[in-house]
């Protein structure tokens, strides 16, 4: 049994209809984290939670059925009962991912890209729902998640509503504020704006992306592992959150 | 919850188009008095701006069609935008979605219905609004009705096809006398329970039946036939076999399996999005109903041609088109929201499909072991309501699915069809996964609702429970209906009561609705109030043992089984026919929309392969930090079943078993499930039919010694046109097969992965092209023996179990439809490597060697310094000469076979994919 010291405590929050919760607890105990999930609910009902954390994770899934678009509603409750919880969370230093679902949910809270940005994950340019994998290649030095990674990301993508999409101020702005984190490197699966699959806030502590690194952590999670490919792993991503997290 | 009175409240309806796709419009009508500020409150949640443009109560223009959902139709959309809207603090009495379409011209009703509307879930109309569904809710109940019996069997039949009880005489005979001796009147609903309690879904009355034959021999019925073969194979890994909601094995000490595989055929006809989507939904609950958590979900698809004609449609049947895209959206959707991953599955086309389209959808649960058994319910244990609310959705689908369809079936049986709620099971599920100590049993809310849920806990023991305690989706349901409905989403449990405060408390936290209906009694009476006063009183022994066994006649099919070869002169053109025929070709298109990748456990997936686009046999399923897994393959073909339905069984049992063997599964320890779709077994031909399917079913078992543990039959898989034709589909067998991986690290995939290594061709090549898909695409109607059982397939199977353990096999393709030409092909593609094969190493005749279909067949490829080896390996173990080199992986990027059939791996690519490479 690992001891917990200098693992920080890592959040992962699970809103009805998010269905990656445990796909992240393994990557960010992978990444030496001690992880946990909590119930959207629970969080509502005790803020401290919260305070109790030193990362925070929003996985993938279809929060509330994506019924009234991706992520709108679970960002909805996020912005009208958590935002100064949130705000006061990234102010103190603490990492934030949000994944697939939980990306949708960060973008629509306004928490990505940031203040005065405006971007949007609309539906995938073919229109349909898409489950293959693809290749990132990290870009940002600002974003603490990526910073330090020096290889391309394998993993699989599985939305329907993916395409990233922004006007040409908030483009340039992420271009020039070092704000794309991470570029698809293989052909562009969903139409996405320059390729991008995962922004940063300007803090460079909150990061979110549509593909799912958390489902290749092991090598052989690889399509290709079979045939002898090794490494693209996600793992160093989730390593950089914790290492982040452990230093707070 | 009744709508506003418009005295307090306003309409208002919101129009969103995306920029992406601006002709296809989404409407919110909201019923709630709004001021603009909320209005404009409301639109920023609802609207993104980047995405779509909104507008408020614009008119509707002449050439728009709105659309919306009928009354008690499930509404998630509308049940979220009162929830948002509750968030911001503004109240709405009703809300309801739908869809606007601006049209080129107008359209009549034919034209409407066949591109855009199901009148089975949908109302619309051209240049006005329609009114939301939440305005149209009858809201009236009807009392409980008494049903007089005592009538002349005409009267009978006519009371059983007005209500749709799907009853015969006998049984009707017998429900007329036990009221009689019990001296009252039945009521609707107790009407109602036995007829949803003794339907072919529900009883499986033809595989309970006695066989009779036209000698008057009796043979034992079906079922039973399946059960003693699994109890003589009395494997030590079955826990659990045709037992409860689904079959339970155990290949290691700390967890077993559920496995389950359901139909939802008719449904799929008539609403294929709801169909295939609370198909699934379905089969999941049957999973959580046998105490264990989903992990994965399997699909096989029975569609018409994608390019049928609306002309050559019969009338009231959707077109296959349609058909498929709801059935895939379907899947898609329930799968991929409750976050399963969409693994093994099969997708066939044939035009006997057209009228009656199949949707097999399995799941597979995984429990932790040892956990103590669940020996409930006990007297005064609590009848435990868990999940969605009941509505009018749904009634009758037992005894709906238990008959044929015909042109009118899509408008009566509208009430049998429903949307699912992936979100709430998923939160059922969750629940489920840290409760199952709190129950001393479960079952799952399926066909006939609540009345086959308590009324199967309540078997033998007896419960007493009040219908005004479940809680509804609206007002206005008789009670009847709340007992009969099959709104989705609901399980029950039987609770102790000294633990029901803790469930409760749990349930509280997942966020799932519980309701308390009653008791479990002891006194072996199912009795059910509303309002207090009984409307159903039954003997559960009369309910679950009253009803009459059915003899049905058979006439056993008597087919050609004489070898023989078709002519095929253009053997190139013959094999990219083949790849591209749809039974053959790629199915990514499906296969990528559902996510297969969720939960990270899926080791071999459906696609595999230098490009992720070559067709993997088998799948291989583990947790991302677990050594060992399973294997799941599928077996389905219904062109042998055409003309040797006993030889089919056999050879499909053969396919699965062979899938999950050359994926690295563990042929001492597979379990089988079976899943029959047949035509209406009161024609003796096709009972006979099915009666020598059960019988190849179970010799195959025998042979393998690879025991069924659960299984599934859907017959009247007929559609009675209105022209008088009778359209019937082939006898459809789907086999399902799951053994375990003990090495996850040294599994196959069928992909060439090396040139140089050897090709070696496992089990013996006959002529035999009885339902084979080369006789499909060169135009042979000539009768032809169907593959036959090869005696040696078992030890066989075992011996390449053995090398690919040791670590000699690099890749590896059964052949199935297509012969081994294909097998070859589809190992090129998904390497992207060329193959060279001397055609006389497999079988004299150069279009036997490439295309014969026969049963037992594997390609392994195999490096040189190991073939030796390997063939000997197999040879020894088999007994005989089953192995052998028939050509090597090539450096040309071509595949030829001998000098007559040359083609580029570009070429098979091309014609595989229907792209270029």
């Amino acid at each position: 049994m690992t001891i917990a010291i200098n693992r920080p405590r890592a959040l992962v929050v699970r809103a009805p209809g998010t269905n990656r919760d445990s796909d992240a607890v393994f990557a960010l105990e992978q990444a030496g984290a001690d992880a946990h999930v909590a119930l959207l609910s629970e969080i509502l009902e005790t803020p401290s939670l919260l305070h109790n954390a030193q990362m925070l994770l929003l996985p993938g899934g279809f929060s509330f059925a994506d019924a009234l678009g991706a992520g709108r509603l679970f960002a909805l409750e996020l912005s009208t009962r958590l935002a100064a919880e949130l705000t006061a969370f990234v102010a103190a230093g603490k990492p934030v991912i949000g994944i697939c679902n939980g990306f949708q949910a960060l973008i629509r809270t306004g928490l990505l890209p940031g203040a005065n940005l405006k971007a949007a994950l609309g539906p995938n340019d073919h229109g349909r729902f898409v489950c293959e994998w693809v290749q990132l290649q990290p870009v940002s030095q600002r974003c603490i998640w990526t910073a330090e990674l020096d290889a391309d990301i394998h993993c699989p993508i599985a939305h329907g509503e993916g395409r990233f999409v922004c006007d040409d101020t908030t483009l340039a702005s992420l271009r020039s504020n070092d704000q794309i984190a991470l570029r698809y490197s293989s052909p562009n699966p969903n139409g996405s704006v320059a390729d991008i699959a995962g922004i940063c806030d300007s803090s460079g502590l909150v990061l979110g992306l549509m593909p799912h690194p958390e489902d290749h952590i092991v090598q052989r999670q690889h399509p290709q592992f079979i045939r002898g490919h090794r490494g693209g792993i996600g793992l160093g991503l989730f390593q950089a959150g914790v290492r982040h997290a452990s230093q707070l | 919850m009744a709508h506003g009175d418009a005295s307090t409240s306003d309409r208002h309806r919101l129009t969103l188009r995306s920029h992406h796709s601006p002709a296809l419009a989404t409407t919110i009508t909201i019923e709630s008095t709004l001021s603009d500020l909320d209005r404009q409150r409301l639109q920023s949640v609802l609207c993104d701006p980047l995405l779509e443009s909104g507008s408020w109560n614009t008119q509707i223009g002449p050439l728009q069609l709105d659309i919306g959902l009928i009354p008690g139709v499930t509404d998630t959309a509308a049940e979220q935008v009162i929830h948002a809207a509750s968030l911001l603090g503004i109240h709405v009495t009703d809300a309801a979605v739908g869809r606007l379409i601006d049209l080129d011209r107008l359209l009549d009703d034919r034209e409407i219905r066949s591109h855009y509307t199901n009148a089975v879930i949908e109302r619309w109309a051209t240049g006005i609004s329609v009114e939301p569904g939440y305005a149209l809710r009858e809201t009236t109940v009807s009392p409980t009705e008494l049903v007089d019996l005592a009538l002349d069997d005409d009267a009978l039949g006519r009371l059983s096809s007005q209500r749709g009880l799907a009853l015969d005489l006998a049984e009707l005979h017998v429900i007329r006398d036990h009221f009689s001796a019990a001296n009252r009147l039945p009521t609707d609903a107790e009407l109602e329970t036995l007829a949803q309690t003794w339907s072919e879904h529900c009883a499986h009355k033809s595989f309970r039946a006695d066989i009779v034959l036209p000698d008057g021999t009796v043979l034992e019925p079906l079922l039973d036939q399946l059960r003693r073969s699994t109890n003589e194979i009395d494997a030590s890994f079955v826990v659990s076999a045709f037992d409860g909601n689904a079959g339970i094995v155990q290949f290691t000490p700390t967890r077993t399996y559920a496995l389950k595989c359901e139909t939802h055929n008719h449904p799929s006809a008539i609403e294929p999005f709801g169909g295939a989507n609370t198909g699934v939904g379905g089969v999941i609950r049957d999973i959580l109903g046998a105490a264990h958590q989903p992990i994965a979900c399997t699909d096989i698809l029975c569609f018409g041609p994608a390019d049928t004609t609306d002309d050559q449609l019969p009338d009231g049947v959707l077109s296959p088109a349609r058909i498929i895209e709801g059935v895939v959206a379907g899947i898609a959707d329930y799968g991929n929201k409750i976050g399963l991953p969409t693994v093994a599955g099969s997708v066939l086309f044939d035009p006997a499909y057209v009228s009656n389209p199949l949707v097999f959808a399995g799941c597979i649960g995984v429990a932790p072991s040892p956990r103590p058994a669940l020996t409930g319910p006990h007297p005064g244990d609590r009848v435990i309501l868990l999940g969605g609310r009941t509505g009018r959705d749904g009634i009758r689908g037992a005894t709906f699915s238990s008959m044929e369809m015909d042109a009118t079936t899509g408008d009566v049986a509208g009430a049998s069809v429903q949307i699912g709620d992936p979100i709430t099971e998923k939160l059922v599920s969750d629940l489920l996964a840290d409760a199952w100590h709190l129950y001393t049993a479960i079952t799952d809310c399926g066909a006939g609702g609540l009345s086959s849920a308590i009324g199967e806990l309540g078997d033998g023991v007896g419960a007493d429970v009040e219908l005004n305690l479940v809680p509804l989706k609206y007002a206005g349901l008789a009670p009847w209906e709340i007992w009969l409905s099959e709104a989705q989403e609901r399980m029950v449990v039987a609770v102790d009561p000294h633990q029901l405060a803790e469930l409760a408390a749990l349930a509280h936290r997942h966020g799932v609705e519980l309701s308390d209906l009653g008791s479990f009694t002891g006194d072996s009476q199912l009795v059910v109030r509303h309002n207090a006063t009984p409307i159903v009183d039954l003997p559960t022994t009369f309910l679950h043992k009253g009803r009459p066994r059915r003899r049905l006649q058979a006439i056993l099919p008597q087919p050609q089984r004489a070898e023989s070869v078709p002519q095929c002169n253009d053997l190139a053109g013959a094999l990219l026919a083949l790849l591209a025929h749809p039974n053959i070709s790629s199915k990514a298109a499906v296969i990528r929309r559902f996510d297969h990748e969720v939960l990270g456990s899926t080791v071999i997936r459906p696609l595999t392969g230098a490009c992720n686009d070559g067709p993997a046999d088998g799948v291989v399923l583990a947790g991302p930090s677990d050594a060992d897994g399973i294997a799941i393959g599928i077996g389905v073909n219904p062109w042998f079943g055409l003309s040797d339905p006993e030889h089919m069984a056999w050879a499909v049992v053969d396919e699965a078993i062979r899938n999950v063997v050359v994926a690295g599964g563990d042929p001492e320890a597979i379990a089988l499930m079976d899943n029959f779709s047949w035509g209406n077994p009161t024609r003796a031909t096709t009972f006979g039919d099915l009666v020598v399917a059960v019988r190849g079913c179970c010799d195959a078992a025998r042979a393998y010694s690879a025991p069924f543990v659960s299984g599934k039959d859907s017959l009247n898989n007929e559609y009675l046109a209105a022209d008088g034709k009778r359209h019937a589909i082939p006898p459809t067998l789907v086999i399902t097969a799951v053994a375990p991986v003990a090495d996850v690290g040294a599994v196959v995939t069928p992909d060439l992965k090396g040139v140089g290594n050897s090709l070696v061709l496992l089990g013996t090549t006959r002529s035999e092209f009885g339902g084979s898909h080369l006789s499909m695409v060169i135009g042979d109607q000539q009768p032809r023996a169907v593959p036959a059982p090869q005696a040696a397939s078992p030890a066989l199977y075992k011996a390449l179990h053995r090398c690919i353990v040791d670590g000699l096999v690099v890749s590896a393709h059964d052949c199935s439809e297509g012969g081994v030409a294909v097998a070859v092909a589809e190992m090129a593609i998904a390497g992207r490597l060329g193959a060279s094969i001397i055609p006389s190493t497999i079988h004299h005749d150069i279009v036997a060697a490439l295309f014969s279909e026969s049963t037992g067949r594997i390609v392994c490829e195999i490096e040189p310094s190991n073939v030796a080896q390997f063939v000997e390996a197999i040879n020894v173990a088999s007994d005989t000469t089953l192995a052998a080199v028939i050509g090597s992986v090539s450096a040309d990027h071509s595949m030829h076979f001998g000098p007559q059939l040359n083609l580029t791996v570009a070429q098979l690519v091309h014609a595989f994919n229907g792209t270029t490479a």
